[in-house]
C-alpha cells in the first residue's frame, strides 16, 4: 500500500464540516441586509472544494484506513464529485428562493453541507456503523430543510412524515445491521462477505431483506416508494431536487458496496437476485405509470425519479463491472437532467407560485430559455438520442444483457417508450399551451448560469461520453477487481 | 429452588428485542398521535440496542475468549446519539406542526395526498 496522510485523504470532508460551521456562524453573525452573500460564499466555496475532490480522483491514492472503518478509492471519490456538483447545482439555482424566506437563511446553507458531508461519508464508509453515521447526518439535516418553510403547513406536514417514515426504516436498517453483527461478528463489509460463507440461513436471508429494506427507502424501491411523491410535494422545490438526486445517489452507492462486497455470496445471489429483478422491474413499471395522470410537476418528477431508479437498480442486478459503470455513468447525467427539470421548476414556483402543469403553459413564449432547458431535461430523462440519457441508458440495459437477464432490459426499454409520453405531455403544455394572463418570467443571474451550464452538460455528454465513459469505467474497476 | 440454575442466554435477549421491535413496528402505523408514534420509534431502536450488546456479550466475546471486543457496545452507543437527535428533530417539528393546525393527530395530516 502507497503511504498517505490521512488529513490528506480526508481533505473533502473535513473541508466540508468546517464550511458548514463557519456557514452557521455567518449566518448569525452578519447582519439582515448583507446576508445576499450567503449564495455565491458557499458557492464559490463548494466549487473548491469541488476542484480538488476532481483533482483527487485521477491524482489520489487508494488507501483503506482506520482498520478499514474508510475506504478512499476512486469510486468513493466519483461519489464525493457527484454529490458536490448536485450541491454546488442546487445552490446556485436555489439564491433567490432562499431571498424569500423570512427567517434562517444563514442555516439553509449550512444544512445543505452537513448533508453533503452525510452523503461523502456513506460513500466512504466501509463498514456498516460507519455507514449509518452518514447516513442519519444526510437524513436528519434532510428532515429539517423539508420543514424550512416552518409557516407552510404542507412543509412541515411533508418533514413530520419524511420524519417517521425515515427513522422507521432506518430502525429497520439497524435491525438488520444488529442480525449481521450477530452473525459474522463483524460490521466490515469484506469480513461480513468471509462471514456470512455459503449457505444462506433464515437469519442472514432475515438480515439482508432488511438491509435492503432500508436502503430501498432511500432510494425509493417500489414496495418503500410511497412516501416520495408526498415529501418531494410539501419541500421546498430546491430541496426536493437535492433529495431526489443526491440521496438517492448516496443510498445507491451504499448499495452498490453492500450488494456487491457482502451479499455476494454464492447462497445470496440465487434468492437476492430474484428479489433485486422483481423489484426493479415493479419499480421501473408502477412509476412510469403513476407518473401519466399527474398535475403537479414536483409530483410528476417524484414519479420520474422513482422510475430513475429502477432503471439504475438494473445496473446493480448485471453483477458486473459493466453494470456498475453504467449505474455510476446514469448517475452522474440524472443529476444533470433532473438539476435543469428542477431548477425550471424551482423558478416557475418562485414568480408564480405555483407547481401545477397548467401553469407551465405557453413557458416557450414567456420565458424561452426555461423552456427549453426543460425540454432538453426531461428527454434527457426520457432516454431520447442526442443527449446524455440514452447513452446512460444504452450502456445499463447492455451490461445487464450481457449478464444473461433480457426481460428485464425489456421491460426497462418498453417503461422507457412510456415514460415518453408523460415527459412530453409537459413540453406540449409549454410549447403548445396558451398561457393568456400569466407573467413573463425572464431567467437572470446565477438560475440562468445553472440552467445553461446543466443543458450544455447534458448536450455535451450524450455527443461525447467518452471522457466520462472512461471516468465512470475507472471507479466501478477501483471497487471490484 | 435454586437461582443460579436459571440461566439467561442470548435466546432470550433476542426474543425481547424481537418483540420490542413488533411492538414499535405495530404502534407506528397503529398510533394516531404524532407522539404515540415518536415513541415507537424509540423501542424500535431500542430493540436494536438491546441486539447488539447481547450479541457482543454472548457470542464474539465468548468466541475469542476475551471480554474487550465492544463493537456491539460501541454501535449502541451510536445509535443512542443518532435517535436523541432524530427525536430532538422530530419534536420540534411536532410544535411547528401544531402551531398550524391546533392538532397531533396524523389523520388530519392529510394536506398533501397520499
Amino acid at each position: 500500500m502507497v503511504d498517505f496522510n490521512i488529513a490528506t485523504v480526508l481533505t473533502p470532508e473535513i473541508a466540508m464540516a468546517a464550511l458548514a460551521l463557519i456557514l452557521l456562524a455567518i449566518g448569525l453573525l452578519i447582519p439582515p441586509g448583507a446576508r445576499k452573500g450567503m449564495m455565491p460564499l458557499t458557492a464559490f466555496s463548494l466549487l473548491g472544494v469541488l476542484g480538488y475532490t476532481l483533482f483527487d480522483f485521477f491524482h489520489g491514492t487508494k488507501a483503506l484506513f482506520l482498520d478499514g472503518l474508510y475506504l478512499h478509492d476512486q469510486f468513493a471519490v466519483y461519489f464525493k464529485v457527484l454529490f458536490l456538483a448536485a450541491a454546488l447545482l442546487v445552490v446556485l439555482s436555489s439564491g433567490g428562493y432562499v431571498q424569500k424566506l423570512a427567517e434562517h437563511r444563514g442555516e439553509f446553507y449550512s444544512l445543505i453541507m452537513t448533508a453533503t458531508l452525510g452523503m461523502m461519508i456513506m460513500a466512504g464508509a466501509g463498514e456498516l456503523i460507519t455507514m449509518y453515521i452518514g447516513l442519519e447526518l444526510m437524513t436528519i439535516s434532510f428532515y429539517i430543510l423539508v420543514a424550512y418553510l416552518s409557516d407552510d403547513a404542507r412543509s412541515s406536514e411533508a418533514g413530520i412524515k419524511y420524519l417517521v417514515l425515515g427513522a422507521t426504516s432506518s430502525a429497520i436498517l439497524l435491525y438488520g445491521i444488529s442480525l449481521v453483527y450477530g452473525l459474522t461478528g463483524s460490521t466490515q463489509y469484506t469480513e461480513i462477505a468471509s462471514g456470512l460463507g455459503a449457505n444462506l440461513s433464515p437469519a442472514s436471508f432475515l438480515a439482508t431483506v432488511f438491509l435492503l429494506a432500508g436502503l430501498g427507502f432511500k432510494i425509493s424501491l417500489v414496495p418503500f416508494h410511497l412516501w416520495a411523491p408526498d415529501i418531494y410535494e410539501g419541500a421546498p422545490t430546491p430541496v426536493t431536487a437535492f433529495l431526489a438526486i443526491a440521496s438517492k445517489a448516496a443510498a445507491f452507492a451504499v448499495l452498490i458496496r453492500v450488494y456487491l462486497l457482502m451479499m455476494n455470496s454464492q447462497a445470496f445471489s440465487g434468492t437476492g437476485q430474484t428479489l433485486l429483478v422483481v423489484l426493479a422491474a415493479l419499480t421501473m413499471i408502477l412509476g412510469n405509470l403513476i407518473a401519466i395522470p399527474q398535475t403537479n410537476i414536483k409530483r410528476l418528477l417524484a414519479y420520474s425519479s422513482i422510475a430513475q431508479a429502477g432503471y439504475l437498480m438494473v445496473g446493480i442486478i448485471a453483477e458486473s463491472v459493466a453494470g456498475v459503470k453504467g449505474v455510476l455513468f446514469y448517475a452522474m447525467i440524472y443529476v444533470f437532467a433532473n438539476m435543469g427539470a428542477f431548477a425550471v421548476a424551482t423558478h416557475v414556483s418562485e414568480k408564480q407560485g405555483s407547481d401545477q402543469i397548467k401553469d407551465f403553459a405557453g413557458l416557450a413564449r414567456r420565458s424561452p430559455l426555461a423552456a427549453v432547458v426543460m425540454t432538453a431535461s426531461l428527454l434527457s430523462l426520457a432516454g431520447i438520442p442526442p443527449l446524455a440519457g440514452f447513452v446512460g441508458k444504452f450502456y445499463l440495459f447492455s451490461a445487464v444483457m450481457d449478464s444473461g437477464y433480457t426481460a428485464i432490459a425489456y421491460i426497462g426499454f418498453v417503461m422507457s417508450m412510456v415514460s415518453v409520453y408523460y415527459y412530453l405531455s409537459v413540453v406540449k403544455v409549454m410549447f403548445l399551451g396558451e398561457g393568456e394572463g400569466l407573467p413573463d418570467i425572464p431567467v437572470h443571474g446565477a438560475v440562468k448560469f445553472t440552467m445553461v451550464f446543466t443543458m450544455l452538460i447534458t448536450l455535451a455528454i450524450g455527443i461525447y461520453p467518452t471522457p466520462l465513459a472512461q471516468m465512470a469505467a475507472a471507479a466501478a474497476q477501483s471497487l471490484i477487481k | 429452588m435454586n437461582l443460579s440454575n436459571l440461566s439467561v442466554g442470548l435466546s432470550t435477549y433476542l426474543l425481547v428485542g424481537a418483540m420490542l421491535f413488533s411492538i414499535g413496528l405495530y404502534g407506528v402505523f397503529a398510533k394516531r398521535n404524532i407522539i404515540a408514534i415518536l415513541m415507537s420509534i424509540e423501542l424500535m431502536l431500542n430493540a436494536v440496542n438491546i441486539n447488539f450488546v447481547a450479541f457482543n456479550r454472548f457470542v464474539w466475546n465468548q468466541k475469542s475468549g476475551t471480554n474487550y471486543i465492544l463493537t456491539g457496545h460501541v454501535a449502541a452507543l451510536f445509535v443512542i446519539v443518532v435517535a436523541a437527535a432524530e427525536v430532538a428533530v422530530g419534536l420540534a417539528l411536532v410544535i411547528t406542526i401544531y402551531r398550524n393546525r391546533q392538532s397531533t393527530n396524523v389523520d388530519e395530516f392529510n394536506w398533501l395526498k397520499w
